[in-house]
Formats: structure tokens, C-alpha cells, sequence
């Protein structure tokens, strides 16, 4: 019957809908592929951090400008699904907010030579920002036991003791501090909790991961759920990416005897004094962040993010396209396109150096 | 000269190519369903047994055992749905209602069509109006909630500051599955028999009265198998619940507080992306764990249509 027909029509197309509008958020786009013998050819495929994202973005459109026939493809699913992919051998390079582990240093690696292992290069320096939403409240003092003490509960309202004693001459409302925090896990969270466990030891007690330890606050997902959450919430305050933070009061820390106010300067000048990690290969750049650097306007909140890339290639044309690709995105061009971009602090010119040493023994 | 036996020609019965074609593409239809189903069990399976056999403190991010970890999850799971359900299953039976039995036809139409229209709006969408728009538009009417309803225990606790509470959640999850909910009640009241309405406006009945009468006693199991269609959509959104809620490791009935327990599609979709080694394991086994409940609930569903099946509206 006519009538029938169209209602299981109906019935399909309702079923479609429902299906499709069920959610797919993680669609890989389709590799380009590129064919041409100018200088530089071929497809690399990366995968990893979030927070380089946006920097990766810019770096691969200016790479590909200048290099025509090569194809780039960056997919940001996250450091621990980057570094995942890079050791089975699914993507040629990895991005990270947290250089190779030990143990998996130890391992083999996919596209790498038999021999050779993988190497961590700092690319993508970020300051984080602790960020706040207090009407009339422009710039806000704190030191790590206070940063502590809020972010892990202990400190409830905003004219607590600690904060007034830090802001004499500022007007603090009394209302309840909301603290806002990752619900993923993220680098930003490891980073941040680094840095409270290093300089407040006595109050933050938990191990710094990736995942946010104390059950205090709210939670939201990735950097722009917590900025989306931070702006409609008067009185809150979280740890964010300084390229995110917008306008969002910013507290100054204090860093030594006095307070440092964040900058990428400070940020590059912390991570340029840290030591590398010890027991490494040579060109394995890994740092050491050194958390309670104490030198004026120093700001070691900072996340350091790397570019993973194997020492040898087994096949040299991606070694080449690897070198290439690094090498622009450490050279001066490349990290100052991603300060523009993404609010980064370029490297210093001691470890630029040093980077693009690293780099040029990649095969 | 003998006779043989009188037997039948042997003809062949008349099989159409076309017969042929689409009897066995509905046959490999129907097979592949099942290949599929079989292919993701085997997959969970699989892919569960190592975060399943752990040891205890290996597994990482997690101090005890798996069974520790799961369980908030998945009471987050239950607990989420079953809120939603309690937003939305009165709000479908009454625009059912409006439609089927209140509004006039040409109103009815239009509503009918706005409400399907629903269902095709993407979860991301509502996602990022629960994110954006309902949570901070509704803080302050919890806050209220919190400080004058404080004393019946769900709406007891430290009220939230950003409003991305497990109820706000279950708001938007029930707006999700209003449309589907409201299409099948609208079917089922529809096909309340009209003579027992008529008859019963008859008798003098008032048309709340008939409708007590006549129509919610038929439609009762479709009510049902509604509310299992909405159930079982509830419990496995992700991106809403990912979104939106503020969540926590946490077994708490308290909905306007900031530390939710989490569902297991969410819980999911927030830490796949870091999650290595060990860790996807055992993610991938708390996905086995949704599997199985869902698996359960529409097999109750299943269970209690059939058991009504005389009165539905299904034969």
C-alpha cells in the first residue's frame, strides 16, 4: 500500500537521522598525496599534543608555501595517542607535552632504523597562566602555597587570609572561590601540577600526572571548555595556556622575593637555564624544567612540548622531509610564526642552537 | 509393456533472477548485522581480558583494581539516564497528548514535525548550547534551589559555581530524547481504539477522563518501550555528557554540587585521547561494561513489550 510505503520511508529516514546525528568527532581527514620531483617531496603524517595545535597548523601552511609538493598532515588527538602512533610506527612524527618515558625509549620504534632510537626536541615553549574572573579585581598577587591552598581546596573564599596578606591594597569580594579544572588529561594539568608540587610541597601532597588529583571544583573538557567555563562564572579561576587566558584577569606569581608577571620572555629565559634530562643520547633534547628558577620576572609555569622524531629513518626520504620539516620549525622563522599564532615564547638562542645541532643529525 | 509409475514431471518452480537477488542480499543484509555485532563483542572482549586480569595498582591512574574504577562510573551511567528520563517521559506523554487527542490537526502537524526535527540536531550542537547557554543561565536558579529546597537531599551539598552539574546534563539528554519518546507515544495514542473514546465520552466522561480511560490503559506497554528507546539513547551519549558535565570519581546522588560521577561514554571520550598502553585497555573494558548494560536493558524492553503484546499497538 502506497500509504505504508511511505511510512517506512519515514521510519528509515527517522532511523538515519537518529544514527547520523549520533555523535563522530574524531574523523581523520584524508591524506593529500602529492607528485612532483622538485626538491622536497611526500607525505608526513603527525599526530599528538593539542596544545601545539594551533602553532602546528601555521608551521605546516608556511612549510607547504615555501615546499609546494609536500603534504603535511598534523592531527592533534593528544600527546598520549601522538607518542602511541609514533612507536607502532602509524605516524612519522609525534608531537608531546611530555618527552619519551624511559620505558618506552627502551622499546623499538616503527619507522626508525633497527639501531637507532627516538629523539625528543623542545619546539613549542607555553607559559600557563593563572587565570581568574573577580569583577574589578585587575592584578591579582600570588605565591605557590596560595596557588596551593586554592586549587586544592583548603583555601575557600576569595578574602581568605592567605590571599589578603599577598594583595593588601586590593578589594577582594567574599564570595566562594570556584575552581576550575581539566576533566581530560592533559599536559597543562601535569605541567601546572609540577610546578605547585615543586614549590609547595608541604600542601600539594599529590604525584603531579596528567590527571587533576583532588576533587575540588569544576571540571571541563580541554582548554576552551575551561575558558568557556571561567568566563560565564564570576569568581573563578583555573590554569590555562596563556594564548587561551584572552582577557582573563592574570595573577602574578612569586617567583624568589618578588613577583613576576607572565610573559613569554620569562617563560623561554626559565626553560633556557633548566638542564636536559641526564642518561640520554645526545641528540635527545629532553628537559629538566627547572620549577623554582628564582631569577627576576622568571616565570616557570611554563609547558615545554616537543617534536618527536627518530634519530634515522628506516626510509631516508621521510628522514629528509623530517629534517626539513624540524628544521623550519625550529629555525627563528618558524617560532616566531608560532608566537604570533599561539602566544608561544620563541627559544632562546643557546637552545635554538642546540635544536637544530639535534636536527641536523636526523636521517 | 509396463506402465512406469505415474510421477510428476519434474518442473522447476518458477524462481525469478530478481527472486533469487533479493533473497540472498537480504539473507547477506542480515548476516552482516550479526557478523558486525560479533566482530565488536570479540573486539571488546579482546581487548578488555588485559585491564580485566591486571594486577592490583598496575593499571594506570587507577591505585586499586578495575572493578573500583568502573563502579562510579557506571552508577554516573545509570544515574544520568535516569534523571533525564524523569525530565523527559512526562514531557513526551504530554506532547504526545496535545498532538494526538488536544491540538487542532493543523497545529498538531506542524508540532509533530518541529519535535522529529529535534532528533536530527547533532549532539555536538547540544553540547555546546548546554555548555555555553544552560549552564551559566541556570547556576543562579540552582544556587537558589541549593539555598531554599536545601533540605531534600539531592539538592543538598556545596552548589556549583559554573553549573555544569549532572543535572543540567540530564536537562540537555532529555531534550535529546524527547523526539524519539514523543513519536512512539504519538503512534500509540493515535491508535487508541475510537470506539472505547467515544464511548466513554458518551458516558459523560470529560476528555482528561476518556483519555484516563480510554487511551493511557492501551498505550501503556508503547509508553513503555518509549521510555526504554529514550533509556537506551541516554546511556550512551558521549559528547553531552563530555561537554557539559563537571565530572568526578565520585558514587554521589547530589545534583548540584561540582563533583559528578561521570558516565562511561563520557568518561571515554574524555581520556582516550591521552591514554596509553594499559590505560586504553581498560577504557575499552568499561566500554564492554556499557555493552553489557545496554545489552540488558533492551532486553527488558524487549521482555516487557512482548509480554503486553496483545494491547500494543505492535501486532
Amino acid at each position: 500500500m502506497k500509504f505504508s510505503r511511505i511510512g517506512s520511508i519515514a521510519a528509515v529516514a527517522v532511523a538515519a537521522t537518529i544514527v547520523l546525528s549520533s555523535c563522530a568527532s574524531n574523523e581523520a581527514a584524508a591524506p593529500s598525496d602529492s607528485n612532483s620531483a622538485a626538491a622536497l617531496t611526500g607525505t608526513l603524517a603527525g599526530i599528538g599534543s593539542s596544545a601545539q595545535g594551533t602553532a602546528q597548523t601555521n608551521w605546516i601552511k608556511n612549510f607547504q608555501t615555501e615546499n609546494p609538493d609536500v603534504t603535511i598532515n598534523y592531527d592533534p588527538q593528544g600527546s598520549g595517542a601522538g607518542r602511541t602512533a609514533f612507536i607502532s610506527g602509524a605516524a612519522d612524527f609525534a608531537g608531546s607535552d611530555a618527552a619519551l618515558k624511559d620505558e618506552e625509549l627502551s622499546g623499538t620504534f616503527g619507522k626508525c632504523a633497527p639501531d637507532s632510537k627516538a629523539i625528543d626536541l623542545p619546539v613549542y615553549i607555553s607559559p600557563i597562566a593563572i587565570a581568574y574572573n573577580v569583577d574589578g579585581l585587575t592584578d591579582l598577587k600570588l605565591d605557590a602555597d596560595t596557588v596551593a591552598g586554592i586549587f586544592k581546596g583548603t583555601i575557600k573564599t576569595w578574602n581568605d587570609k592567605a590571599i589578603t596578606a599577598l594583595n593588601p591594597d586590593a578589594t577582594l569580594p567574599s564570595a566562594k572561590i570556584t575552581v576550575v579544572h581539566r576533566s581530560d588529561d592533559s599536559g597543562t594539568t601535569q605541567n601546572f601540577a609540577q610546578w605547585v608540587s615543586a614549590n609547595a610541597p608541604t600542601v600539594w601532597d599529590a604525584e603531579a600526572t596528567q590527571t587533576y588529583p583532588y576533587k575540588v571544583g569544576d571540571a571541563a573538557k580541554g582548554t576552551s571548555g575551561v575558558a568557556d567555563a571561567v568566563k560565564s562564572s564570576p569568581n573563578s579561576i583555573t590554569y590555562i595556556d596563556d594564548s587561551a587566558a584572552g582577557d582573563f584577569g592574570k595573577a602574578q606569581l612569586k617567583v624568589g622575593d618578588a613577583f613576576s608577571t607572565i610573559s613569554a620572555e620569562g617563560a623561554a629565559a626559565v626553560v633556557a637555564k633548566s638542564p636536559l634530562v641526564e642518561g640520554r643520547e645526545t641528540n635527545d633534547l629532553a628537559i629538566n624544567i627547572d620549577r623554582k628558577n628564582t631569577e627576576a620576572n622568571a616565570w616557570p609555569l611554563v609547558l615545554v612540548s616537543y617534536l618527536i622524531t627518530c634519530q634515522t629513518y628506516t626510509d631516508p626520504a621521510v628522514g629528509t622531509l623530517v629534517k626539513a620539516y624540524a628544521g623550519y620549525v625550529a629555525s627563528a622563522d618558524g617560532q616566531t610564526a608560532a608566537a604570533t599564532a599561539a602566544k608561544s615564547a620563541p627559544l632562546s638562542t643557546d637552545l635554538s642552537s642546540k635544536v637544530a645541532a639535534a636536527i641536523a643529525t636526523i636521517k | 509393456m509396463t506402465t512406469p509409475p505415474f510421477t510428476l514431471p519434474k518442473r522447476k518452480t518458477t524462481v525469478r533472477l530478481g527472486d533469487r537477488i533479493f533473497s540472498s542480499s537480504t539473507i547477506v543484509a542480515g548476516s552482516i548485522i550479526l557478523a558486525v555485532l560479533a566482530a565488536v563483542t570479540l573486539f571488546l572482549i579482546a581487548q578488555s581480558i588485559p585491564a580485566l586480569v591486571a594486577k592490583q595498582g598496575t593499571l594506570p591512574g587507577i591505585t586499586t583494581n578495575f572493578w573500583d574504577y568502573v563502579g562510579p562510573l557506571v552508577f554516573g551511567t545509570l544515574w544520568a539516564a535516569l534523571l533525564a528520563l524523569l525530565i523527559s517521559t512526562p514531557i513526551a506523554i504530554g506532547v504526545a497528548l496535545f498532538i494526538s487527542h488536544y491540538a487542532p490537526r493543523r497545529v498538531a502537524q506542524v508540532l509533530g514535525y518541529i519535535v522529529d526535527l529535534l532528533a536530527a540536531v547533532p549532539s555536538v550542537v547540544f553540547g555546546l548550547w548546554g555548555a555555553k547557554v544552560l549552564a551559566p543561565t541556570i547556576q543562579p536558579f540552582y544556587e537558589w534551589l541549593n539555598t531554599n529546597v536545601g533540605w531534600f537531599p539531592l539538592f543538598s551539598g556545596d552548589v556549583t559555581g559554573t553549573g555544569r552539574t549532572i543535572l543540567t546534563v540530564a536537562i540537555v539528554l532529555g531534550v535529546m530524547v524527547l523526539p524519539i519518546m514523543t513519536a512512539v507515544c504519538r503512534e500509540i495514542f493515535l491508535q487508541a481504539p475510537r470506539l472505547h473514546e467515544e464511548a466513554a465520552l458518551a458516558l459523560g466522561a470529560t476528555r482528561w477522563e476518556m483519555i484516563q480511560m480510554a487511551v493511557l490503559p492501551f498505550a501503556r506497554p508503547g509508553i513503555i518501550s518509549a521510555v526504554m528507546l529514550g533509556l537506551g539513547r541516554a546511556l550512551g551519549e558521549t559528547l553531552v555528557v563530555a561537554m557539559v558535565l563537571s565530572p568526578a570519581a565520585v558514587v554521589s546522588f547530589l545534583v548540584l554540587t561540582s563533583q559528578n560521577p561521570n558516565t562511561i561514554a563520557g568518561n571515554i571520550a574524555l581520556q582516550y585521547p591521552e591514554a596509553f598502553g594499559l590505560g586504553v585497555n581498560t577504557l575499552i573494558a568499561t566500554g564492554l561494561i556499557l555493552f553489557v548494560i545496554t545489552f540488558i536493558v533492551n532486553a527488558i524492553a524487549r521482555y516487557v513489550v512482548n509480554r503486553r503484546k496483545a494491547f500494543s499497538g505492535a501486532n
